[in-house]
Formats: C-alpha cells, sequence, structure tokens
C-alpha cells in the first residue's frame, strides 16, 4: 500500500485469528518485543508507544488485569472506528485477546459510545460467534488462555473518550478525568492494571502479529509507522474513511478526496489544529500533524470564526466542569468569538484571549481543556487580519 | 390487581441490579434501562436504585445530571437528536433544525405536548461524510433534507419506515 486507499482493505487482509495461534504458541515477552519492534503507536491521537503500555501493563503487580477498547469515537469528524467495528469487528476482538494474553488479563470491556447503539447488536453477535468458536471463553484455541469481553454502552459524553473519564464511568460514576499519574497500566478499571486502546489500535496489533513487525514498519515514516485511517469530511468531493501511510502530505490527501481549493483543513478534529492552505504541504504524521484520524475540509467560503465557533459551543458543551480553566475558559472563548463575529471584540481583548487559551492548555486538568483552545488558537493565528473588524450583518448564531 | 408505576420500577431496578451482579459498576446500565423503558429517571427511580446498591442517592442523580443521554426530565417515546457539529453544520443542519421546530412545534431542548417527541442536539454522531445526520432513539438517518423531515416524524408515529438506515446486516463469520 504505497498510495491511499478508500475503506479498510488493508485491514480485511489481515488474518486475525491466525495472530491469536501465533501469540498463543509464543512467549508473552516475544509478543510485546514485536509490537515494540513495530513502533506502533496508539491510534486514538495520543500516540502511545503499545509496546511500553502493555509492558507496563503486563509488569504491574496485580492478581486481576484488564483490557478496555476505546470506543467512545466522539471527536468531531471522526467515524472510522464505526466503520471498523462494521467492517472488521473481529480483528478488533482478536487485537483486545492478544492483549488479554500479553498482560495476563481474562476480562476485556468494549465501551461503545451510546450513538453507537445500533451496531451493538451485530456486535453481540460476533461475540458469540466467537465464542462458539473457541475464540473467546474458556480454552481458548485449545489453550489454557481464558479471556471474554462485555459491551458496556457510554451515555453522550465526549469525554468518556479521555481514558480515565471512561474508566469512571465504567465504575458507575461520573465521567470526570483522573489526576495521572498513576496511569491506568497501574491503577485503572477497579484500581487494576489496565490497558485503554483505541479500537484502530486492537486492529493494528493484530496486523503487526499476522503480517510481523517488519510489514507493518514498512509504512509509514520512522517515527510514524504503519498505515492510518483517515477520516474525511467537509468539502470535498469524496468524503468517506481512507487508509494512508502515515507521511501523508495534506496536499496529496485533499487531491485524493476532491477537496483541492480548501482554505485550510482541520487534522485532528475540534482538538485539533486548524491548518492554512500555505501549510498543506505539512505531513499527517505524529512528528508533524498528529490526528485520532479527523479531517474536516474547509472550502474557500467558509467563514472560519463560525467554525471556532462551533468547536466552542461543543467543548463548552462536552467540559465536564471538573477544572476551572476549561469550564470557564471554554465559555469565556466562545463569547469572544461571538464579539469577534459582531465586530465588537478590541485587539487587547483578543490577545488576553488567546493568553486565556495558552492557560488552557497550560493548567486543565485532561486533554479536553489542555486541547480545546487549539482550533481557537490556530485561526487566530493564521487569520487575524480577517476576523478583526466584522461589519455585524445580524445576530450570531445561537443554539 | 392494579400495579403502580412505582411498584413496576421497584421490580425492574430490584430484577435489573441483581442481574448485573449488584455492584456501583452496574449503575448506568440500570439508569440507562430506566431511562429507555421509562423515558425519564425520576426521583424515586433515583431513590430505588440508590437503596439497591447501597450508595447515596445524590451519587445517583450526579450520574443522571451528567450524561446527556441521561434525564430526570421526561423525554419522549421518540427523541431526535441532530448533529450539531461542524460537519453536518456545514452540510446545512440549519435548515433540517428549523423544519424539525416547525412540523413539531417545538423548540430545541423541549418535548411535544402529547409525551411522543423530544427535540435535542447531538454532539458529533460520527457520520460526518454523510451529513446532515440524526437519531431518532437509536436508528440514525443520514443526508436528510428539510422535506425528509415529515417522512421521519410519520415513519416514527408508524414505527419507523423505510427510512430509517438499517444496520447493515452481515453475515457472521470468525
Amino acid at each position: 500500500m504505497s498510495q491511499k486507499q478508500q475503506g479498510v482493505a488493508t485491514f480485511a487482509a489481515v488474518n486475525g485469528d491466525a495472530a491469536m495461534k501465533k501469540v498463543l504458541g509464543i512467549q508473552r515477552s516475544d509478543v510485546i518485543a514485536e509490537l515494540t519492534a513495530s513502533k506502533l503507536k496508539g491510534r486514538g491521537g495520543a500516540g502511545f508507544p503499545v509496546g511500553i503500555k502493555w509492558n507496563l501493563a503486563a509488569a504491574a503487580q496485580s492478581d486481576q488485569r484488564y483490557v478496555v477498547c476505546n470506543a467512545d469515537e466522539g471527536e468531531p469528524g471522526t467515524f472510522k472506528d464505526r466503520v471498523l467495528l462494521t467492517d472488521v469487528p473481529n480483528l478488533v476482538f482478536a487485537g483486545m485477546a492478544i492483549g488479554g494474553r500479553v498482560i495476563g488479563a481474562t476480562k476485556g470491556v468494549l465501551y461503545l459510545r451510546g450513538e453507537y447503539a445500533y451496531l451493538r447488536r451485530s456486535l453481540e453477535d460476533v461475540l458469540a460467534a466467537r465464542r462458539k468458536a473457541g475464540l473467546l471463553g474458556k480454552g481458548i484455541l485449545g489453550s489454557d488462555l481464558e479471556f471474554d469481553i462485555e459491551i458496556r454502552m457510554g451515555s453522550g459524553a465526549y469525554i468518556c473518550g479521555e481514558e480515565t473519564a471512561l474508566i469512571e464511568s465504567l465504575e458507575g460514576n461520573r465521567g470526570e478525568p483522573r489526576n495521572r499519574p498513576p496511569f491506568p497500566v497501574d491503577t485503572g478499571f477497579y484500581g487494576k492494571p489496565t490497558i485503554v486502546n483505541n479500537v484502530e489500535t486492537f486492529a493494528c496489533v493484530a496486523a503487526v502479529l499476522d503480517k510481523g513487525s517488519a510489514w507493518f514498519a514498512g509504512f509509514g515514516t520512522d517515527k510514524s509507522s504503519g498505515f492510518k485511517l483517515l477520516s474525511v469530511s467537509g468539502d470535498c468531493a469524496r468524503p468517506g474513511v481512507y487508509e494512508y501511510p502515515l507521511g501523508v502530505t495534506i496536499a496529496q490527501l485533499l487531491d485524493d478526496v476532491g477537496g483541492t481549493g480548501a482554505q485550510a483543513v482541520q487534522i485532528g478534529g475540534a482538538s485539533g489544529v486548524c491548518v492554512p492552505s500555505k501549510d498543506f504541504g505539512r505531513k499527517i504524521a505524529f512528528e508533524d500533524v498528529p490526528t485520532g484520524g479527523s479531517v474536516i475540509v474547509f472550502g474557500p467560503d467558509r467563514d472560519l470564526l463560525h467554525i471556532a465557533h462551533n468547536f466552542m459551543e461543543f467543548f463548552e458543551e462536552e467540559s465536564c466542569g471538573q477544572c476551572t480553566p476549561c469550564r470557564e475558559g471554554n465559555e469565556r472563548l466562545r463569547e469572544g468569538i461571538e464579539m469577534l463575529q459582531r465586530g465588537e471584540c478590541p485587539a487587547d481583548y483578543l490577545n488576553e484571549l488567546v493568553a486565556l487559551g495558552e492557560v488552557m492548555q497550560l493548567a486543565s486538568k485532561c486533554g479536553l481543556g489542555q486541547s480545546s483552545a487549539n482550533a481557537f488558537l490556530s485561526i487566530v493565528a493564521n487569520y487575524r487580519e480577517e476576523i478583526l473588524g466584522r461589519v455585524y450583518h445580524g445576530a450570531a448564531r445561537k443554539e | 390487581m392494579l400495579v403502580t408505576e412505582r411498584q413496576l420500577i421497584k421490580d425492574d431496578v430490584g430484577k435489573w441490579v441483581g442481574e448485573a451482579g449488584g455492584n456501583r459498576s452496574c449503575l448506568i446500565p440500570v439508569l440507562q434501562n430506566l431511562q429507555e423503558k421509562y423515558h425519564h429517571i425520576s426521583e424515586y427511580a433515583m431513590q430505588e436504585v440508590a437503596d439497591a446498591l447501597g450508595i447515596h442517592p445524590v451519587e445517583v442523580y450526579s450520574v443522571v445530571t451528567f450524561y446527556a443521554f441521561l434525564g430526570e426530565e421526561y423525554r419522549g417515546k421518540f427523541v431526535i437528536r441532530l448533529c450539531r457539529t461542524i460537519s453536518c453544520d456545514m452540510a446545512n443542519k440549519d435548515a433540517v433544525a428549523r423544519q424539525l421546530e416547525t412540523d413539531l412545534g417545538i423548540k430545541f431542548g423541549e418535548s411535544t405536548k402529547d409525551g411522543v417527541f423530544s427535540l435535542q442536539w447531538a454532539s458529533c454522531l460520527g457520520m460526518c461524510d454523510q451529513g446532515p445526520a440524526l437519531l431518532v432513539n437509536d436508528r440514525v438517518f443520514t443526508r436528510v433534507t428539510p422535506d425528509q423531515v415529515h417522512e421521519i416524524i410519520q415513519a416514527c408515529r408508524g414505527a419507523f419506515g423505510p427510512l430509517a438506515v438499517q444496520p447493515t446486516s452481515r453475515e457472521v463469520r470468525v
């Protein structure tokens, strides 16, 4: 796969069950070595190396451990996990079972967002079929491995995609992130060592074990190995899910999806950055512009202030309210954007808003508040001329 | 014998908590069941859940009020959630929103007087390539146009018609 592919063809060609068989035949440390050699980084957005995370959980002292698959895909513009769970659920479940074997967990949980409730029935059917085929439950594939997976539903909270908030939610609490450290690999679900990984990460694990770390690391760049699913939406002719080797340029991507002529592209969802057209030569990779998969194309006629406003409304709604910089900051930024829309924002105050955004990045407790100002800050940095001096043509949209 | 709703709730909560093992971890699944069956989670129901799990009712209240899909206030039999996040916004979700409000005679955040429909905003539904998208309970509708709003509402009244996107039926293989 040197070029892009629409859909999830590379994943569909992976044999997850062969990967499980291979894992059962080798030492746990060998599996971790293979994952480390593949340089696979977490696909949810943060990009933590999978080999290190799993090794930490495997090494922690405990009588019980857990594998959690984060299917709380809530980042605006991201829908690749939905496609994976529809097209290749077996691969995801195989990846989770491999996780169970590696860290010594007997129980896995798929935390599925409430908005995807319509996927639950088919996923339960897949799990039932896997139990029947001896791929889940006791004595997997004739070995002494025991591992089963339970599906738990979210209830409409974006913040539960944050791993510690997700664990809080599983334990029956408000989805408020915990302080880290301790990290879930040490103190996770019920205080036990837990690996929380994205849906795509588990699919990648199965791919690495089936096809080998060299094959996987053959894609992408030195610091960003492998291929990545990108969910493309917005002003382009061919939106959808695409597979790319990491390191693809934004210009190449736009060319493929029919989005040439865009004035900007939002990479990484609402918490990502808004890349202006002059920077379309940049690469989608952990070392350049990272993303959990979201790519939103903004055509030449879009008002970036309106887009920033939409994102801030999103964060104001989805902030858990636990820490002050995020709870108050998002609201202040949203109000500031409305002042800009009315042409009533003094430049001094805009500078203060930028400083506030930087405070939020530094002082918020979790990734939501640390990244919610990103889009606003990148729009101010690149389009300052365009957003100041607006002439008021009517009420800013209130929703 | 007349069975009151309170008795039904008490029985259901006892059953669901028992099935789920009775620890705090089953709180949200039990609340999700209550929401689905009774369309809201009343103070009485919260007290019952708290008693069944041996926790303070304010713990239950704090969870009910945190999650968008759970609520103390009564919601209609059909909860329509229109995505308002950027991709659907750019696909003209405002026109769909306007028509929903007009056809149902309610604003977002409200329910119809007959208790059949509630209208709510949703954050990204993960249908960004097929916007505007909306959920009716747990069914998803994509590429919704203003003139389809009437059809969707009629389909709800007839308990869903051919418009609803069926979860793709796939042969289950392992």
